[in-house]
């Protein structure tokens, strides 16, 4: 398979990379200067493209490369990739579902614990030297607190498995009900942020869930309340929340992703009622791997001939 | 009850500092500038002594304290009151335990993530604009480890109970075997540290479990292996444990607790796998304000001839 040209949308993993360098003609294209012109040159060479949270597969690129099959996502979100497109175009797209679900739904749950007991914070004041002018500020409980996730998806579900065990009663909104699970459902986002103390983002980014939350739900949230992102950005209305961080509008909130990766609006720096993680939701070593062996899997299985993996079209 | 005198051995909440003036004659035994002197003059009128993980009674203030009936804790912890002189004398002692079940357990697995997943460090590598140079480093995945628990009373099992929603196998090291439970018991501290890969202090601390955590325990739970301490600083053999994670004969660290607080090594301020707490176990409004009302309410039960709330001995 080697003369199989595979393009790399951007850096995502050193072990994917050395893999696909092995078993195909690797392109990186981060590291191509004039891109349209590489393009060009190579648009009937290039069968796959592999993408990830940051970049994937948009119609420009789709339209440039004509002998396009299989667009291989190392992550479980789609938002990158024109899924019309490729439907249109007989082009197969597969992600990572699964085997990131639980790096995902820790991650959700530290940043619950991070924003409420102010761990970052306490971590702070005692490398400061502050712990020996003063005990630290006393902060919020986390056991018994009411979760609202948005999206009760595989991610979602964890998310509330593990949030039980911390006695947290438990509600979602989602496009429909879901009467075999015995969490409270609610028709709106804003009516789930009115009822909740902590509202968790996970459900898949598309145009209808841009910016579901948006001022109208932050305020439904509160000043008690704290907002939990391991969404994607796009999912909230930065400047929205930003403002009602700054104002107190909103309690507190955990945020793993951002409107402008790997921008950070700096106002947040100085709040000591957020935390703010560099996307690292399923950043662990053991669940890259396994990402990048579903990706290595998929593109394998396409180009034998065998079943896809995890397809989504 | 005005002229019943309770000594508040040092400050710890200001609403049971208020409450207890209100309800007695109190004295603030840290504004005192002359202990002995002070004890001297009101040895008559003290009846009762409020203490809690940093101060307490020992042997030489219940001696100086011949009208003392009763040592009222603000804190689970017992080991900063000499229990056989308040056995020897007819002292009651009571303290808080269950109202701080939950969140002690809570910080145990807030610490737990904190470490694995470098929620701190992530934190400070985003507010110190790294992002915008590159990703942060992959770190490890929390479901599915082996957590150990030292101790399995009520903070014990709280903690084994939200492990498990993360699909953590439990084992744990207790004075007995606990036949009832379905966790795996190690008969020794060092098996049950070589087995798992956290390890949770979680017992009271007495002449026995003083130093539990040592260089053998250390070394047995090695360069992957995790301690978490939201025990007592004590438990564990504090320069062991800072040369054993410089040295990187051990994998990381959350402490809540240290041998001489307010006092912190200095060296694990440098250090990216540690995460360090200013003594915040039960620092919440909510568990904090239950845990005052317990102290009040022990108080006036006794003063009141009625059962005691939370007696220990």
């Amino acid at each position: 398979m080697e003369s199989i040209g595979v393009l790399m949308a951007c850096p995502m993993n050193p072990y994917l990379e050395q893999e696909l360098d092995k078993r195909f003609t690797l392109h990186r294209f981060w590291k191509v200067p004039e891109k349209s012109t590489f393009l060009s040159t190579h648009s009937n060479s290039i069968r796959a493209v592999v993408g990830n949270a940051f970049a994937g597969a948009d119609a420009q690129l789709i339209e440039a490369l004509p002998k396009l099959e299989i667009v291989a996502s190392f992550s479980v979100g789609l938002d990158k990739i024109d899924l019309a497109k490729c439907k249109e175009k007989g082009i197969r797209v597969t992600n990572t579902p699964d085997v990131l679900t639980e790096d995902v739904a820790d991650l959700a749950i530290g940043l619950i614990l991070a924003v409420l007991r102010n761990l970052c914070e306490c971590d702070r004041y005692v490398r400061s030297g502050k712990w020996k002018k003063g005990s630290y500020m006393l902060t919020t409980k986390f056991t018994g607190k009411r979760v609202g996730i948005i999206g009760l998806g595989r991610i979602g579900m964890a998310i509330a498995k593990r949030a039980e065990a911390f006695s947290c009663p438990i509600s979602y909104h989602s496009r429909t009900e879901k009467p075999e699970t015995k969490y409270k459902y609610y028709p709106s986002v804003v009516e789930l942020a009115a009822n909740c103390d902590i509202l968790v983002i996970a459900c898949s980014l598309t145009e209808e869930t841009r910016h579901i939350v948006n001022r109208k739900v932050i305020d439904a949230l509160g000043a008690e309340g704290v907002l939990i992102n391991i969404g994607r950005g796009p999912h909230v209305d930065e400047p929205e929340l930003v403002s009602a961080l700054v104002e107190r509008r909103i309690g507190g909130a955990g945020l793993d992703v951002f409107e402008h990766e790997p921008e950070v609006p700096e106002e947040l720096f100085g709040l000591d009622n957020v935390v703010l993680l560099p996307h690292v939701g399923s950043g662990t070593v053991e669940t890259r791997k396994d990402m990048a062996d579903l990706v290595l899997g998929n593109l394998e299985a396409h180009f034998l001939k065998k079943p896809l993996l995890t397809p989504v079209i | 009850m005005d002229s019943i005198g309770v000594l508040m051995a040092c400050p710890m909440n200001s609403y049971l500092e208020q409450q207890l003036d209100k309800r007695f004659k109190l004295f603030r035994f840290w504004t005192v500038p002359d202990k002995s002197s002070f004890l001297n003059s009101n040895k008559d009128s003290i009846q009762a002594v409020a203490g809690n993980a940093t101060a307490g009674a020992d042997a030489e203030l219940i001696e100086a304290l011949p009208k003392l009936e009763i040592v009222a804790n603000f804190s689970v912890g017992l080991d900063k009151i000499d229990l056989a002189k308040c056995k020897e004398k007819g002292i009651r002692v009571t303290n808080t335990p269950d109202v701080l079940t939950e969140d002690v357990a809570d910080l145990a697995i807030g610490l737990m993530l904190a470490v694995l997943r470098k929620l701190c460090e992530s934190d400070r590598y985003v507010r110190s604009g790294k992002w915008k140079k590159g990703d942060y480093m992959l770190t490890t995945k929390f479901t599915g480890k082996k957590v150990g628990i030292i101790g399995l009373g009520r903070i014990g099992m709280a903690i084994a109970k939200r492990a498990e929603a993360f699909s953590c196998p439990i084992s744990y090291y207790s004075r007995n075997e606990k036949p009832e439970i379905n966790y795996k018991y190690y008969p020794s501290v060092v098996e049950l540290a070589a087995y798992c890969d956290i390890l949770v202090v979680a017992c009271p601390l007495t002449k026995e479990t003083h130093h539990i955590v040592n260089r053998d325990v250390i070394n047995a739970l090695g360069p992957k292996g995790v301690l978490i301490n939201i025990g007592r600083g004590p438990h564990v053999e504090e320069p062991e444990l800072v040369s054993a994670l410089f040295e990187h004969r051990l994998g990381g660290a959350g402490l809540d607790v240290f041998e001489n607080e307010p006092y912190v090594p200095e060296e694990l301020f440098g250090l990216d796998n540690v995460v360090l707490l200013p003594h915040v176990g039960s620092g919440t409004v909510e568990t904090r304000e239950a845990m005052a009302d317990l102290v009040i309410g022990n108080l006036e039960a006794h003063f009141q001839k009625k059962p005691l709330l939370t007696p220990v001995v």
